[in-house]
């Protein structure tokens, strides 16, 4: 089902093939755990990074590692040809010639798209500016279903900047289709586009529905996502220094008004809105998350690559 | 009041475009001017719209896909074929599935709007919404008035 597709955006993905992913993943715990195999040994798996990044790269090259795979790498604009004026159509079809499949991360929207039809080894991509990265939305839905053993029906707040949080929208659209009931929570500044709320709904949220406040909510929810406010994606420098601040979870929020049962998600990197004290509360997942994102990204390549569903 | 055009004897007439758009829609149906008789009327009289302009093609038989491409700018025309000075079929535009290569994205960080790249522009229609396009790179969704403003 999954051998050879390229992964460009969840909404590429039906519930089902999702499923997959995740099941996959939950066979690659064990291999996980003794240090990994060489199922992919010859196999070699180009990182493209166009942008920054540190945990996205070095956890797909680590999954390859794990599996026995090779990994080449590009990083930076200034490390590609790119600085020479080459476009990224032709580097993608320099780059397939050396590898089996490559990882794309991207600043413009829609490249990953692209370097897929120029493509014929399978592209992955790890964000195209500010459009999707596919491959967080499947490490948080399977922390999600590893932690409570399903999505559906789960309450499930998301918190922080709806408004530019790649994460968010592409998280939000697969809780949809798995049928989870969505709480969007922010300042009114940073709301979920209109749009995506309305999408939510036509794709199978259990029920949307809008907080601008996280404490009324909270003793309800199963899982609370929380994200950055991101600097660099505000046109307007003045609207972030507004709003910045304005949503925060601490230890005595938690304590207060959370079920103990309530997981609390982070794609990482955090600012502040996570005070750090509350890692040490049995609610906190985000380093578990990074955990999974290995175990993820090994079945996505294994699937890929040919591995049995 | 007699219509100023004559009939052709094969071809397309695409009647009922807004007042002054017949130059922009001959334009996005690459018809080649140069070898094909065309006759436009603009800003002539219509008892339904006040003003519209016709575009008479001669020789070249829209198919309906080809013809649903104006819809984007004369969402209310109709089409006739002619064959032989009569009316062999006749149908409304309808919002087209995929837009491709006329309209810009946009969206300024979308990798379409990159001049380096090998790429046009590509627009779906929603299932959920005939009015709505997501563009295909970037995903953005945009409306189809909104796209009206960006042809290229």
């Amino acid at each position: 089902m999954l051998e050879n597709r390229h992964v460009i955006s969840v909404r590429d993905f039906t519930r089902e093939e999702i499923e997959v992913i995740l099941d996959h993943a939950e066979r690659m715990e064990e291999v996980y755990e003794r240090g990994g195999d060489d199922r992919l040994s010859g196999k070699v798996l180009a990182t493209l990074f166009f942008s920054p990044s540190t945990r996205t790269r070095l956890s797909f090259e680590t999954a390859m590692l794990r599996l026995g795979g090779d990994v080449i790498s590009l990083v930076g604009k200034e490390a590609a040809s790119t600085a020479k004026g080459e476009n990224l159509a032709d580097t993608v079809r320099t780059v397939e010639k050396y590898c089996d499949a490559i990882v794309l991360r991207h600043p413009k929207e829609g490249a990953a798209r692209l370097a897929a039809d120029y493509a014929s080894v399978p592209v992955i991509n790890a964000g195209d500016g500010a459009n999707q990265h596919p491959t967080q939305t499947f490490l948080d839905l399977y922390t999600i279903r590893k932690e409570k053993g399903r999505i559906e029906g789960l309450k499930v707040g998301l918190m922080g900047d709806l408004k530019y949080g790649r994460t968010v929208h592409s998280l939000a659209y697969a809780l949809a289709l798995f049928g989870a009931e969505i709480h969007l929570i922010s300042p009114e500044e940073l709301r979920m586009p209109r749009y995506i709320v309305r999408e939510l709904e036509e794709a199978g949220a259990a029920d949307v529905e809008e907080h601008r406040d996280v404490r009324p909510i909270l003793g309800e929810l199963d899982v609370l996502y929380v994200i950055r406010i991101q600097k660099e994606m505000f046109p307007d420098p003045e609207e972030y220094e507004r709003v910045k601040g304005s949503y925060r979870i601490t230890r005595e929020l938690i304590e207060e008004h959370a079920r103990e049962d309530l997981i609390i998600m982070h794609p990482l990197p955090r600012v502040d809105e996570v005070d750090p004290d509350v890692d040490e509360l049995p609610q906190a997942r985000y380093f578990d998350q990074v955990r999974n994102g290995v175990v993820v990204r090994m079945a996505l390549l294994d699937l890929l690559l040919g591995g049995e569903e | 009041m007699p219509l100023k055009v004559r009939r052709i004897e094969n071809g397309t007439v695409l009647d009922h475009l807004p007042p002054g758009t017949a130059p922009l829609i001959l334009d996005i149906l690459n018809v080649d001017v140069e070898r094909t008789t065309v006759l436009m009327a603009i800003n002539v009289e219509s008892s339904k719209m006040g003003r519209k302009d016709i575009l008479k093609i001669e020789g070249k038989f829209l198919e309906e896909e080809e013809a649903n491409r104006v819809a984007l700018i004369a969402p209310n025309a109709t089409v006739n074929i002619i064959r032989n000075y009569s009316v062999a079929e006749k149908f409304k535009v309808k919002p087209p599935e995929r837009i491709e290569g006329i309209v810009r994205c946009p969206n300024p960080n979308c990798i379409t709007n990159d001049e380096r790249e090998p790429v046009e522009p590509v627009f779906i229609r929603e299932s959920t919404d005939d009015l709505e396009y997501r563009c295909r790179y970037c995903e953005r969704v945009i409306r189809a008035e909104q796209l009206r403003e960006l042809l290229r």
